[in-house]
């Protein structure tokens, strides 16, 4: 008797599992993509979190700059193979004109002094014909009227999100744009954390923002949700015609002009901010602060950070081309292989949302993301540091033709003393004791080995910091000019840390000889006010304690959460601290202004957390700030670096290295610290990379198979222990 | 039992509250309105007239729970406690503290995680009872010693190991399955399979041992005997009448859960990046969004009443015997 081989269970099994491998088609059975898009221009990335703003008045952090600045396109970008980094137009048609007046608004010569400048302008022209992405704010009836406002709220029924609204249009980007975002900055319900900054230099800002607030008011007793910010004016900010405007400063800012550079400046078309603000939007999460509108060369059409974000090409884009000037290094790696040609290369970005820094390492391994950081417990399998320091790819890359780019960052991390506390910062009335804490701090300097923590705790991936400034700003010295001299001496053609013993002697020159504290006769107790708190915190923490008993000085370890640290941070109740700072833009000032005395946390709320103030360093400030890159300005840092180096408020940490792979079909990879909108310059070997994919990711089955067969001949003697277990009689 | 359920309905109500009044109390404890507002605002150049206005906008610059300044009932009323608790209990989640819609992201989000939780649960059923059936038949032998000694085994690793280990056998080395990654509609099973086979594999050491042991414990009753007595075959005494009557304590552990499947797994969405709930509380925490972590908590202690009630009503299905009064 024959029988059907459904009825068998193995059989069903077996046709089972060939259905849904045969269905996994010619792709890698493991490939997360759609196979049109991995052999397309498209490229893949991830996000660890998901941006919080994607509204440009707002966004501040570089996972938000990451996608935004690819959509937003304010009048100037930084130039992508050049450095140091320079300034270039983007929609500008040139670089601003700037005009200095003096108080009697007579204009001034440009290189007039800082001090006789009672007013800057500049004046800014944009390029006609820049035309926004496809937008439903712009959607136009056929009698001329918008398409989508006014809306009501059952007009939204079914509508989740912005491609709901079906039909789109553009219009071309014009000057009352900037200008309108100039007043987004002002307007307080937008909390755009540029605005007190810009309240200090634009004129009429502060003013502006008053005037604001109460039309809001009025706007929101009348039921009306959006507040037109046309009509209100701002001073410091003119429209000059379509395509030109002003901005009026009120005192010499020379580092204002890389603000223009962010997207804090970005243009901001008023019908966005008007359709987004309509009834029952943002109960749909409808709003400008997740779906931003610009010029850019790629629009955000999906915006899902709970799974991935999704940029596509901008089909309106103006055009740009790739850059033709760079270094002769440059054009060895490649990155001149594209000059002149019209950007942006890619068609679509595909950024998956990876919380866990293992699989997104795998992926990438599998060659499914295109390029990646790489976390510490990934380190060793990547990289090999060599004798000399430096960084090279381990074999397996090599043999995968992974790349490694590396460059130290624009940014610093440091340990802070709090200069208010009496024990490391000094009575201020007494030179005597002032002298005592210094020579403190200066043995502390010495003890804490940053070359040590570098090695351990960030493989290697840093450059022990001897000033506030990093290499890539202006000002920063290399060699033996750069050394701190309290902390270091120059031997051998290198900087070498300074012995033990010498910081000993200056502790003991400060009063407490053998770290014992003649108050108290036992150890000189300080605190280490710090938010690293668990168990991957513990091993850094000891390290901390370890370099200060190194001198016998107690270290006492006051972990938070990061809430509290900050509160201690501006009550100044905090002793020792960490802290660091990412560059805003690659000027001195933008890190000297970290120790400038009316920052003060305390006293001031602002960024000076050490809550440093001294005369000299205050006074080469104001000086320094306003100077051209040059010898002079030069040596009034060089005096500055040395005023730093010897009062010590800061253990001048390192400064972090950013290390990045990427595959071989990833071209025009180049890491710049102040661009973001760097998306545009990449280039992706779709094809190549199909074809690699297919090659690593082969699936392997006998190991099921092997499982499989193993199961099945244990189960043979269970089931004849079974049969016999049937046929035995009963007992 | 209609008034049963309606009594339950009722009890729930005050638990609901003080539920909401811990959730708030230890809120507020860690984190205050200002502290709130910083991490909404960022770190760096955050003005006080920024904070204070933030906080304005939100209610949060009102007091926490009693209001000393107003009068009469808005003493009660016109305070932080009030004014975000009260909507709760008509299921209106509001706007989360970065302006999302909760109740909109709990509905995204929810499905997701029941594609991964509904799944592991009905394979980690259907494997733990096949698997512990199969012990309790072969008791007293080796296949029985050792299939404890597996399943004690198993259930000494921790969750993390199965989840890493298992993107990294299936996923990276056989290259069978997407190591994480999600895709809505029919595409999703591609990447459901890896985390329900593993959901399903770390579940098998204590939910096998579990139902052995209620298997073992029918197995010597009398009824048991009976059947035996009877001339009834092992299967049939297994599959008749053991695991039936095994089946009472194996439902109340399965129908208590049924509700907070849809809060999903934090671990295993985190690792395989599906858009759950699983992660969407911790987020919250993280992020200091009050209003998510107010709504999570809240619609985890509804849906846990109910799966409780769910229960007690699932006992008058399976076991005649009982009767809810």
């Amino acid at each position: 008797m024959f029988k059907r081989p459904g009825h068998n269970p193995f059989r069903l099994l077996l046709l089972l599992t060939l259905l849904v491998l045969g269905g996994c088609g010619d792709p890698p059975w493991n490939d997360p993509w759609p196979s049109e898009d991995v052999s397309g221009s498209v490229f893949f990335s991830s996000f660890a979190e998901r941006p919080k703003y994607l509204d440009p008045a707002r966004s501040y952090s570089s996972n938000e700059w990451a996608f935004i600045s690819q959509v937003y396109e304010p009048p100037l970008q930084y130039h992508y193979l050049k450095r140091p980094y320079e300034l270039v137009p983007l929609t500008a048609d040139g670089m601003p004109e700037v005009r200095h007046y003096d108080a009697a608004g007579r204009l001034l010569p440009a290189d007039a002094p800082a001090e006789q400048v009672a007013t800057t302008e500049y004046l800014i022209h944009i390029r006609p014909g820049i035309r926004y992405q496809p937008h439903p704010a712009f959607a136009r009836t056929a009698d001329g009227g918008y398409r989508y406002w006014p809306l009501r709220e059952e007009d939204l029924a079914e509508r989740y999100t912005l491609a709901d609204f079906p039909e789109t249009d553009t219009r071309e980007l014009v000057a009352a744009d900037y200008a309108y975002q100039i007043k987004r900055l002002a307007f307080p319900p937008n909390h755009s954390p540029l605005a007190g900054l810009l309240a200090e230099h634009i004129e009429g800002f502060a003013a502006f923002a008053k005037a604001a607030a109460e039309q809001a008011r009025r706007d929101r007793d009348a039921g009306r949700l959006w507040t037109d910010l046309r009509p209100l004016q701002m001073d410091g900010v003119q429209v000059i015609d379509r395509y030109t405007y002003s901005i009026r400063l009120k005192d010499s800012y020379p580092q204002f002009i890389y603000w223009l550079a962010t997207n804090f400046f970005a243009p901001m078309p008023w019908e966005a901010e008007r359709f987004h603000a309509q009834p029952g939007m943002a109960e749909r999460n409808i709003t400008l602060n997740w779906y931003p509108v610009g010029t850019g060369p790629f629009m955000l059409t999906e915006n899902n950070p709970n799974l991935r974000m999704v940029l596509e090409r901008n089909p309106n884009f103006h055009g740009e081309r790739y850059p033709t000037e760079g270094s002769e290094a440059d054009r060895a790696r490649g990155l001149l292989d594209d000059a002149g040609k019209p950007m942006p290369f890619i068609d679509k970005a595909v950024y998956a949302l990876e919380k866990e820094a293992i699989p997104r390492w795998n992926k990438f391994l599998q060659g499914y993301y295109d390029s990646s950081g790489i976390a510490s417990d990934s380190f060793d399998q990547a990289v090999q540091l060599a004798a000399d320091g430096e960084a090279r790819l381990t074999p397996e890359m090599r043999e995968k033709g992974i790349a490694l780019d590396t460059a130290v960052e624009t940014s610093i991390y440091y340990l802070g003393f709090n200069m208010r506390d009496p024990v490391v910062g000094g009575d201020p009335d007494d030179p005597a004791d002032q002298e005592r804490a210094r020579k403190l701090r200066q043995a502390i300097a010495i003890a804490v080995d940053w070359e040590e923590f570098i090695a351990i705790f960030n493989n290697g991936r840093g450059l022990p910091a001897h000033g506030p400034l990093p290499p890539g700003i202006f000002g920063y010295r290399e060699g033996r000019e750069g050394i701190n001299p309290v902390v270091y001496r120059w031997q051998d053609g290198k900087a070498v840390r300074r012995s033990i013993e010498e910081a000993k002697r200056l502790l003991a020159e400060a009063g407490y000889a053998d770290g014992i504290d003649p108050a108290t006769g036992n150890a000189l107790v300080l605190y280490y006010d710090t938010a690293l708190s668990g168990p991957g915190s513990k091993s850094i923490l000891q390290w901390y304690v370890n370099q200060f008993r190194k001198l016998g000085i107690s270290l006492v370890v006051r972990a938070t959460d990061y809430n509290r640290f900050q509160e201690k941070m501006l009550k100044g109740t905090a002793q020792l601290f960490s802290w660091g700072w990412n560059a805003d833009y690659p000027d001195p000032e933008n890190f000297l202004f970290l120790l400038y005395g009316p920052n003060g946390k305390v006293e001031h709320h602002g960024e000076n957390a050490a809550n440093f103030a001294n005369a000299e360093f205050d006074a080469l400030f104001e000086r320094m700030k306003n100077l051209p890159n040059g010898a002079e300005r030069q040596q009034v840092i060089d005096r500055m670096v040395a005023i730093l180096q010897t009062e010590s408020p800061w253990l001048f940490g390192y400064y972090p290295k950013a290390f990045s792979l990427h595959h071989v079909w990833y071209h025009n990879a180049l890491p710049h610290l102040m661009a973001n909108n760097t998306l545009k310059y990449k280039r992706i070997d779709g094809a190549l990379r199909a074809r690699r994919q297919k090659e690593w990711n082969q699936p392997v089955t006998w190991p099921l198979w092997t499982l499989l067969g193993l199961l099945v001949l244990s189960a043979v003697p269970a089931i004849r222990d079974y049969r016999a277990r049937e046929r035995r009689r009963a007992r | 039992m209609m008034a049963y359920i309606v009594r339950r309905v009722l009890y729930a109500i005050p638990i609901l509250i003080g539920v909401n009044l811990l959730t708030f109390v230890l809120f507020f404890v860690v984190n205050s309105p200002d502290d709130m507002a910083r991490m909404h605002l960022g770190v760096k150049r955050v003005s006080d007239q920024a904070i204070a206005e933030w906080k304005a906008e939100r209610g949060y610059d009102k007091p926490l729970v009693w209001n000393a300044e107003a009068e009469g009932l808005a003493k009660l009323t016109d305070t932080i406690f009030f004014d975000k608790s009260v909507r709760l209990f008509a299921f209106d989640f509001g706007q989360s503290d970065s302006g999302r819609n909760i109740g909109h992201d709990i509905a995204q989000r929810m499905w997701p995680s029941l594609a991964i939780a509904v799944p592991i649960m009905l394979v980690g059923l259907a494997v733990n009872i096949s698997f512990s059936l199969l012990l309790a038949f072969f008791r007293g032998t080796y296949l029985d010693f050792w299939g404890v000694v597996l399943c004690v085994a198993m259930m000494s690793i921790s969750g993390l190991f199965y989840i890493i280990g298992g993107q990294v056998l299936l996923g990276k080395l056989l290259n069978l399955f997407p190591i994480s990654g999600y895709a809505p509609g029919p595409d999703a099973w591609r990447f459901l399979v890896l985390p329900v086979i593993i959901g399903a594999i770390s579940g098998i050491g204590s939910g096998t041992r579990w139902y052995r042991t209620l298997f073992l414990e029918e197995v010597g009753k009398d009824f048991v005997r009976t059947a035996r007595a009877k001339g009834l075959s092992e299967r049939a005494v297994l599959f008749g009448h053991v695991l039936r009557n095994a089946l009472i304590p194996i439902l109340t552990g399965v129908v208590v859960v049924i509700p907070t499947l849809f809060m999903g797994s934090l671990l295993l969405e985190s690792f395989f990046g599906i858009p759950g709930l699983g992660s969407y509380t911790i987020d919250a925490i993280s992020r200091q969004d009050f209003a998510i972590v107010r709504a999570m908590v809240f619609l985890g202690a509804v849906l846990y009443i109910l799966g409780l009630l769910l229960t007690d009503i699932s006992y008058t299905l399976v076991d005649p015997r009982v009767r809810l009064q």
